[in-house]
């Protein structure tokens, strides 16, 4: 049984550093991408990126006024009051760093102005065996969270399906999810799955290699056709319209083949905490291995 | 070359001398609105009734940024918007307030473009997300309207300095460097 108190204050501190602090993944991604571009414009864009980053961590304030909807994966044993010392952390997350508040009834449009409500923040949960509580936040904005995609494919589109599916969501969305973007792919299992594995597959590291070799073949030759692409930062041009491809699957029905994008901004924010039952707490920005 | 300096508010005639691919820096006064502020100033100008606060000539920020207040009201993270949310609403918006600029992220329809050449207006991308500097470049607060539509709908007037690096994206021309690359991104996807 885990202290309901450091739950609470580990979310707190993991809403921080994930708004404030870019993954050192992703900040390195990005000062790669600063060396492959030529052009003014889309140097212009990477500097002024690199610039707010380092700035918003200096002042431990929020990296982009969009602060998201904070979406939560935990792995551990099932107890309500965990989730309920998540839904405190978000409250107390809102006034002290401050978060935008961003949640509203989505037929009224009224702002609960707390980031609370029926059924925010989201809790994706993963029951396990294990001794430790895993809790990871993903703080997802709207302008890439508004392209998010799902195509149940006829299975013999195969492979050459997955990746056009994907080359289309990216080409669609165009400038507006803030590239250079994360592209998160969740391939098989049945709709609502495939949506869900899309948006975990953003938690794993940027460069990190996917354990399963075809999915690595698909991730690699997916990067490198994206970037042919020519979208560029902030969709202006340039050579960088990507930052990465990541991928996830599970088994799905023998007549279905479903295939789901999550596209994170460049801020793909994410923090990482691990809670022992004896109160100690360990905090990362690319996870635990 | 060093980039060009602007400030709101400006006249038709300089609006209309931004040319795409410029990189200026913008000061003055700034109007940010999204969605409901237009909606709810479309509603006003429909039934002939003034709005609380001039827009013409003006820059208008497609931007919902976060505020504290202690004794004034202090921009905490001020980045950008998607600017192609308000494309439904802001032909009707530019002809009614006539702002000069429009700040944004993403670009905007070739119909807002074709408006823009009406009335002389150019759109300046700002790079998504940068809401720090952003917020350095706003230090000072003029005003609020509209705070019932909550902290990222409500009209925020504020004072820019320098407010940059913005990159001219639409012209009042008809050039838009946001559907070059598009047109280019769609014939290279056809390839792969």
């Amino acid at each position: 049984m885990y202290s309901s108190a450091i739950i609470e204050e580990t979310v707190v501190r993991l809403l921080r550093e994930a708004e404030c602090r870019l993954p050192p993944d992703v900040r390195r991604a990005l000062e790669n991408a600063l060396s492959q571009e030529t052009e003014e414009v889309p140097r212009s864009q990477l500097l002024v990126i690199l610039d707010n980053v380092r700035k918003a961590a200096e002042r431990s304030v929020p990296m982009c006024q969009d602060t998201g909807v904070p979406v939560f994966f935990v792995r551990g044993r099932y107890d309500v009051r965990i989730e309920e010392a998540i839904r405190r952390a978000v409250y107390r997350a809102t006034e002290e760093i401050p978060l935008r508040p961003n949640t509203v009834d989505p037929v009224s449009r009224g702002n609960s102005g707390d980031n609370l409500g029926p059924g925010m923040p989201p809790v994706h949960f993963e029951p396990t065996d294990e001794d430790h509580l895993d809790i990871a936040v993903l703080p997802k904005g709207a302008g890439s969270e508004n392209w998010s995609a799902l195509k149940m494919l006829n299975p013999s589109e195969g492979v050459d399906g997955i990746r056009r599916f994907v080359i289309d969501c990216v080409v669609g969305a165009g400038s507006r999810p803030c590239p250079p973007t994360v592209v998160g792919v969740g391939v098989g299992g049945t709709a609502d799955m495939a949506i869900a594995l899309s948006k975990k597959a953003l938690l794993r590291p940027l460069g990190s290699s996917n354990p399963d070799p075809e999915l690595r073949e698909i991730e690699g030759a997916l990067h490198q056709q994206l970037n042919s692409l020519g979208l560029g930062p902030m969709g202006l041009g340039g050579r960088t319209t990507v930052l990465g491809v990541l991928m996830e699957k599970a088994n799905c029905h023998t007549a279905s083949l479903p295939v789901a994008v999550s596209l994170n901004c460049w801020a793909a924010r994410k923090a990482f905490a691990r809670v022992h039952p004896d109160g100690r707490v360990r905090f990362s920005q690319e996870g635990f291995r | 070359m060093s980039p060009r300096e602007i400030t709101s508010p400006m006249s038709e005639q300089e609006a209309r001398s931004l040319r795409a691919g410029e990189i200026v820096f913008l000061s003055g006064e700034v109007l940010t609105a999204r969605d409901e502020a237009h909606i709810r100033a479309l509603e006003l100008s429909r039934e002939g009734r003034p709005l609380p606060f001039e827009m013409h000539g003006r820059a208008l920020y497609h931007c919902g940024p976060i505020m504290m207040r202690d004794d004034n009201w202090k921009v905490v993270a001020a980045g950008p918007t998607t600017s192609a949310r308000m494309d439904s609403l802001e032909t009707e918006f530019l002809r009614a307030f006539r702002p000069s600029v429009i700040v944004g992220k993403g670009g905007m329809s070739l119909e807002t473009l074709k408006t823009m050449g009406e009335i002389g207006c150019a759109y300046l991308a700002f790079t998504g997300g940068a809401a720090v500097i952003a917020a350095e470049a706003l230090p000072e607060v003029l005003g609020v309207e509209w705070e019932d539509l909550g902290m990222p709908e409500a009209v925020w007037r504020m004072r820019a300095e320098r407010l940059g690096p913005l990159v001219v994206a639409m012209d009042s021309h008809g050039r838009s460097l946001f559907h070059e690359v598009e047109s280019d991104v769609h014939s290279r996807a056809l390839l792969l």
